[in-house]
């Protein structure tokens, strides 16, 4: 056990140096910021100039280590575009992100278990069809089509929520400042996170199904059913149980998808989060910021991962079972 | 128990859909796509950011919405001798911290703008030295002749040298300070409006200046302006359509029609001090995309031509531009001094097969191959410009393969001389003909990537810099413009027009360079 956890941290430090590695030596050959930082009329000189004042013309080798010593210390740089350090950005960032992710994955989990359990345990009537053929349409339509549609329908024609922005935010700890503590916050959250889970609810409803439609055709349940327990206990107490444990590890890998698809989402709805200010460095060629953020996404899959492996290794008795086994007769 | 939980739910739902806040005061609230960089209104030479500095900050000299001068910081100025420019400045003024203006401010702003850190060096480095004559006349000297130097002050914002020296700006953003300054964020000039919320991205937030000097002549009735950035285009055109924005700077030309059949909202438009057109290498001796090997295509005025020919403008401006466009013949609108109006006019018809005939004549009867560059994100539909382009060259036979990037890629390879044929639009930020010379003709100029070198321009546009005599300036800003347009250097294309999208009840003058000025609005 404690082989397997310290190999995979060691798994995880490498990941994240190639990542890095990786980002590093991609953005200093997209665009020219030094374009970006400058109006159209700078002389030649002067852009050199600028060059060699943030160091661009230093070798890649020197530039990377340079990067590598500064990130350590969590310390990326200046942004180009904003003119101001990175780790001063991002936490403002974050926590627009963090929220708006976790407000899709209760919605995600609170309505995709229930309608996967429902079209589990009743697969012919017209209301399954009917869920099972819209769940369709989380997969299939765009993020972005989502919701436009959405601010088209709820904020234009029925004006009754806002369709951009975060509304009014409070400070709760620290940094972190918070959305959910107001109405206005409340309200402007509602189409972006319905937005986000539609592809994560038609996940978890599909997977749920699929789980529960399988374990019922198990022995054990045959039995249940013969000793004469009643379709609620069965369903909820035996089934639902075993089918919980693969959602719940899907549901935890997805989160690093949610925080990949926030991207478009918080751009449609001009949600000041991580996802909208990596766009806008992208098209600023601001590679500060590009970094830190690829940086910061692959620790957070990486910590994920991380988790959801050791989990694994602790809940599922069978994986502990077959080591001990292995062990003993080698 | 279920029946309060049931009253509570109701009132909370009821609450999330009713509340709305009171309004007792004038809050505009408008969006366009991009943020301004920052407010240090020497840092960023790029419009969104200028735009921003025009309602804080003041120059010595401003432009009205018809882009003619007017006395602003300096009620008068002189020409004492060639290289001497006096100004008298605008007594009782102040800053918004409360400090006085005088020409203390001036000569300080003078050498912040002018040091390597400014970006609005350009605009002010004819400028050697100040003398201050007393706290409301100082001279300004040049390095030599400059009769556009008025023109070029419209763009330094003068700043209070005590707030500087106070809050440690006293240079411009310099990246090589770890930390960030605090001119980003905070800002104190003697504009109609003061600074006093900004998030980068989120919103910025500006109140009534109510010790303004120019209340009395600019009698705005605007207590608060509140601008959010907006990115996504089709986001920003429905928060004007459900009423969260009063204006738009930027709404996408297809959504006009939608705009205007909105009973509360109006569409404003403006033709633009902006021209689009292509650029052609014509100093390379090969070209770089070309499958003709051993000599360039371009050098050919007569291949120029025929592509110039063969462009059907009018189709670009009916489809592609929905009428959003004037036809133009030559790289600069009116409204630029030395705008040559007949030659404008000039464009010759749309005709392929004359431009066919005229490729054959230069010797490419089965015409060639060339890459088009295109910037995707900065003029308005210009990847589809471009593609209607490709089509119409196709039929001259001059297969274009189109390469659409964003600016970010595009430009440098402008200023890099590394690109056979690309679009560019540009802007006169002096309203005058010498900045459309000196960047786009001039063998040296920085945006020249046609490589056009003309010992003859390049002799005019540096004479026009010092000519102090109008009219010899003017005849040589007119034998320039006949050189370039007889020679068809650039292919222009149009002038662009911007339109606004704004609710009815403001009612504001149009400005040409696509910079809103909130210090003439009015809220009804």
């Amino acid at each position: 056990m404690i082989f397997y956890a310290i190999s995979r941290v060691l798994q995880s430090f490498a990941v994240m140096l190639v990542t890095a590695f990786v980002c590093f030596i991609l953005f200093n050959y997209v665009g020219d910021p030094i374009n970006n930082m400058v109006g159209q009329e700078t002389t030649i000189q002067d852009r050199e100039a600028l060059r060699e004042r943030l160091g661009l013309n230093d070798p890649t080798a020197v530039q990377f280590l340079r990067f590598l010593r500064n990130a350590a210390q969590g310390d990326f740089g200046i942004s180009y575009r904003l003119q101001r350090p990175v780790k001063d950005v991002i936490p403002e960032r974050l926590p627009a992100t963090m929220e708006l992710v976790f407000a899709s994955a209760v919605l995600a989990l609170a309505l995709g278990i229930p309608f996967g359990i429902y079209t589990g345990l009743n697969r012919d009537t017209w209301l399954s069809r009917a869920i099972l053929t819209g769940s369709l349409a989380g997969v299939s339509l765009p993020t972005f089509v989502i919701g436009i549609l959405l601010i088209y329908l709820f904020s234009v024609t029925l004006g009754l929520l806002p369709s951009f922005g975060r509304g009014e935010t409070v400070q709760v700890i620290g940094w972190w400042t918070s959305g959910l503590l107001t109405v206005s916050g409340w309200k402007s959250i509602i189409l972006p996170s319905i937005t986000l889970c539609l592809f994560q609810l038609t996940l978890i409803l599909r997977i749920v199904r699929a789980e529960m439609l399988e374990v019922l055709m198990t022995d054990y349940i045959k039995f249940a059913r013969a000793r004469g327990l009643t379709d609620r206990a069965i369903n909820f107490g035996h089934a639902l149980k075993n089918t919980l444990v693969p959602v719940i590890t899907v549901t935890g890998l997805q989160v690093g998808s949610l925080i990949a698809f926030s991207i478009i989402t918080e751009t449609v709805f001009q949600w000041p989060g991580m996802g909208f200010l990596f766009i806008q460095a992208v098209h600023f060629a601001d590679i500060p910021i590009m970094v830190a953020y690829l940086v910061m996404v692959a620790l957070f899959f990486v910590i994920i991962n991380l988790i959801v492996d050791l989990l694994y290794f602790v809940v599922d008795p069978r994986l502990r079972m077959d080591r001990v086994e292995t062990a003993g007769q080698g | 128990m279920k029946r309060n939980i049931l009253k509570i739910a109701i009132v909370f739902f009821l609450m999330l859909v009713l509340a709305t806040p009171a309004m007792a005061e004038n809050v505009l609230r408008w969006a366009s796509q991009g943020d301004p960089l920052t407010y240090d209104p020497h840092s960023a030479n790029e419009s969104p950011t200028i735009g921003a500095s025009t309602q804080v900050y003041e120059a010595l000299v401003n432009r009205n919405w018809k882009l003619e001068k007017e006395a602003s910081l300096a009620v008068s100025w002189e020409i004492i001798n060639p290289t001497t420019w006096e100004f008298k400045l605008r007594k009782g003024v102040t800053f918004h911290d409360g400090t006085p203006f005088t020409a203390e401010d001036v000569a300080f702003t003078v050498k912040r703008a002018n040091a390597e850190t400014s970006e609005f060096r350009n605009y002010i480095k004819s400028v050697v030295e100040t003398k201050i004559l007393d706290d409301y006349t100082i001279q300004l000297i040049t390095s030599g002749p400059n009769p556009i130097l008025a023109d070029q002050l419209t763009y330094v914002f003068i700043m209070s040298k005590k707030w500087c020296e106070k809050h440690g700006v006293t240079e411009a953003t310099s990246f090589k300070d770890q930390e960030e300054s605090y001119a980003v964020r905070h800002a104190n000039g003697t504009g109609p409006f003061m600074l006093e919320l900004r998030e980068p991205d989120i919103k910025t937030i500006l109140v009534k200046n109510p010790n303004w000097w120019g209340l009395k002549q600019n009698p705005h009735n605007i207590d608060k302006i509140i601008y959010t950035p907006i990115a996504n285009a089709a986001t920003r055109v429905a928060a004007l359509l459900s009423g969260e924005v009063d204006f738009l700077l930027d709404p996408p030309l297809q959504d006009l029609e939608r705009i205007k059949a909105n009973p509360n909202l109006k569409v404003q438009q403006t033709a633009q001090i902006r021209t689009i057109f292509y650029g052609i290498d014509q100093g390379s001796a090969e070209l770089r995309s070309s499958n003709i090997k051993g000599k360039n295509p371009f050098k050919d005025p007569r291949v120029r031509k025929a592509m110039h020919m063969a462009i059907d403008i009018k189709a670009i401006h009916k489809k592609v531009m929905r009428g959003m466009s004037i036809p133009a013949n030559v790289m600069t609108p009116p409204g630029v001094h030395g705008y040559p109006k007949d030659l404008d006019e000039q464009r010759p018809p749309y005709d392929p097969e004359k431009a066919k005939a005229l490729l054959a004549e230069a010797g490419y009867p089965d015409g060639f191959e060339v890459s088009l560059d295109c910037p995707n994100n900065r003029y308005n539909n210009d990847e589809r410009i471009c593609q209607a382009t490709v089509g119409m060259l196709g039929k001259i036979d001059i297969k274009v393969n189109l390469v659409a990037q964003p600016k970010t890629l595009h430009f440098p390879k402008i200023t890099g001389r590394k690109t056979d044929f690309y679009m560019l639009g540009w802007g006169v930020a002096t309203l005058d003909s010498h900045y459309v010379f000196t960047y786009l003709l001039d063998s040296e100029g920085p945006w020249n990537g046609s490589m056009y070198s003309n010992p003859r321009v390049d002799e005019l546009t540096r004479a026009m810099e010092v000519e102090m005599d109008l009219a010899k300036r003017d005849k040589m800003i007119r034998e320039t413009w006949e050189i370039i347009t007889e020679e068809q250097v650039y292919i222009p294309l149009h002038h662009q027009v911007i339109a606004w999208g704004m609710n009815k009840r403001l009612e504001m003058p149009m400005e040409p360079n696509d910079q809103p000025q909130f210090r003439w609005a009015r809220m009804k």
